[in-house]
């Protein structure tokens, strides 16, 4: 269970978050949800450790910690928005590169990747290159990175907002695929109908 | 073409001295730009001491001093203060390495430049990616970035690499014997322009080998876009 309290965060003279307290449940989806311009994704920024918060606590299992320390237990990865694929790595190379430079074996990563790639649906999509996959498709191969590193909180910038919106049940069914497989996971989106698809809880930001 | 064949030996005397600027040139000039361009393009991050900061504070304008005089000043100019200058202050190089060395220091300033731009085209989001992947900064750089930045700015680099073929033709200024010398001291002996005209075929068959290469390593890019 990761406790955030009392976040705080403003750029400039904008105050953006005003004492942000929220609680990420195991095994859990929780949805950030709230207006353009709110504040999430700064919040899901200051939990992935790529922006700073200007003050607050974060407890991890009942431990202080902070999220550049989360990031190095290598507790919470990221699925962004863009999805921020490496356009120069096969989909196969995305997925087992961060693994392999941890210290698996070039065999353990793959069999995972391919395992994980199986999963969601893009066995045969291993050799491709970013440029050549559908949006939707790069999406699973981020997910597929991010979970190749056994992540305990799984983050998710807008999942919707880059997609067709046809592919939004089927994102929600992804999202929760991954929750069975007991993968904590917290999701920014403005899309109010997505949220109640794949929220356990909601948290919103308010301007 | 019995006087081609007399001239052609100082012609091709004068294209080996100019190759070798040429190539060790290359050789220097590519990797201190490219390290250069990564403290240009140095990034302070959430929880970095202040050690550290300044410390790449300082270095990066030592970088930007270091480009603005090179970058800033004719390339002949540089070559006479290295080789005439220098001295002054004790630091003696032969022609050669005086020439080599002025090369390496100006063209390494405008490769610097040409990473720097293909470090700041490469999205922001790939830096996030692959912290939050955890990968170390060397290992970013090694397997994201500078792959990236190498598609990115090979259009640029052949630009430069072809000047510099021309370029190379400055050191007579500290009396070395390229190519060009070599063909003005046959069209002043001999009051024909034939030693000149064959210097450009010359420069022009050393270009084309170039563009050819360009192409093919721009070709060896393609795999993805």
């Amino acid at each position: 269970m990761l406790e955030l309290k009392n976040i705080n965060k403003r750029f400039n003279d904008q105050v953006v978050l005003k004492d942000v307290s929220v609680t990420i449940e195991d095994q859990k989806t929780l949805a950030i949800v709230g207006p353009s311009g709110a504040g999430k994704t700064t919040l899901l920024r200051i939990i992935a450790g790529l922006t700073a918060a200007d003050s607050g606590t974060f407890i991890w299992n009942g431990q202080a910690t902070t999220p550049a320390q989360l990031r190095k237990d290598g507790v919470i990865g990221v699925v962004f928005q863009g999805f921020e694929l490496f356009p120069n790595l096969t989909v196969l190379k995305n997925i087992t590169l961060a693994p392999m430079l941890q210290g698996q074996s070039e065999a353990d990563a793959k069999d995972r990747a391919l395992e994980l790639l199986a999963d969601l649906d893009l066995a045969d999509q291993a050799d491709a290159y970013p440029f050549s996959l559908s949006g939707g498709q790069k999406q699973r191969v981020a997910i597929a990175r991010a979970l190749a590193l056994n992540p305990q909180i799984l983050l998710y910038d807008e999942p919707t907002s880059a997609l067709d919106p046809n592919l939004r049940q089927s994102v929600a069914n992804l999202v929760n695929s991954v929750k069975d497989q007991g993968t904590t996971q917290v999701v920014v989106t403005h899309d109010m109908d997505f949220a109640q698809s794949v929220a356990d809880t909601t948290y919103t930001v308010t301007k | 073409m019995d006087y081609i064949s007399s001239i052609l030996p100082a012609l091709l005397a004068g294209t080996k001295m100019t190759l070798s600027i040429f190539c060790l040139t290359l050789v220097g000039a590519i990797p201190l730009g490219m390290l250069l361009s990564v403290g240009l393009m140095h990034r302070e991050t959430a929880g970095e001491s202040a050690v550290k900061k300044w410390f790449f504070r300082i270095l990066k304008g030592l970088i930007e001093a270091y480009d603005w005089l090179f970058r800033g000043t004719p390339l002949l100019l540089q070559l006479i203060f290295v080789f005439y200058g220098l001295p002054l202050i004790g630091i003696v190089f032969d022609r050669f390495n005086a020439a080599a060395f002025a090369f390496i220091l100006n063209y390494a300033a405008y490769f610097a430049e040409i990473f720097r731009g293909g470090f700041g085209a490469v999205a922001e989001g790939q830096f996030e990616a692959a912290t939050v992947l955890n990968l170390t900064r060397w290992q970013t750089l090694r397997f994201i970035v500078i792959p990236q930045v190498l598609k990115i700015v090979l259009p640029s680099m052949g630009n430069e690499v072809i000047n510099l073929v021309k370029d190379s033709s400055l050191v007579y200024v500290i009396g070395l014997g390229d190519l060009l010398r070599a063909g003005n001291i046959a069209t002043a002996r001999d009051v024909t322009l034939v030693p000149l005209a064959l210097v450009g075929v010359i420069y022009l068959l050393m270009t084309l080998v170039l563009t050819f290469a360009q192409k093919k390593i721009e070709k060896s890019f393609d795999y993805y876009k």
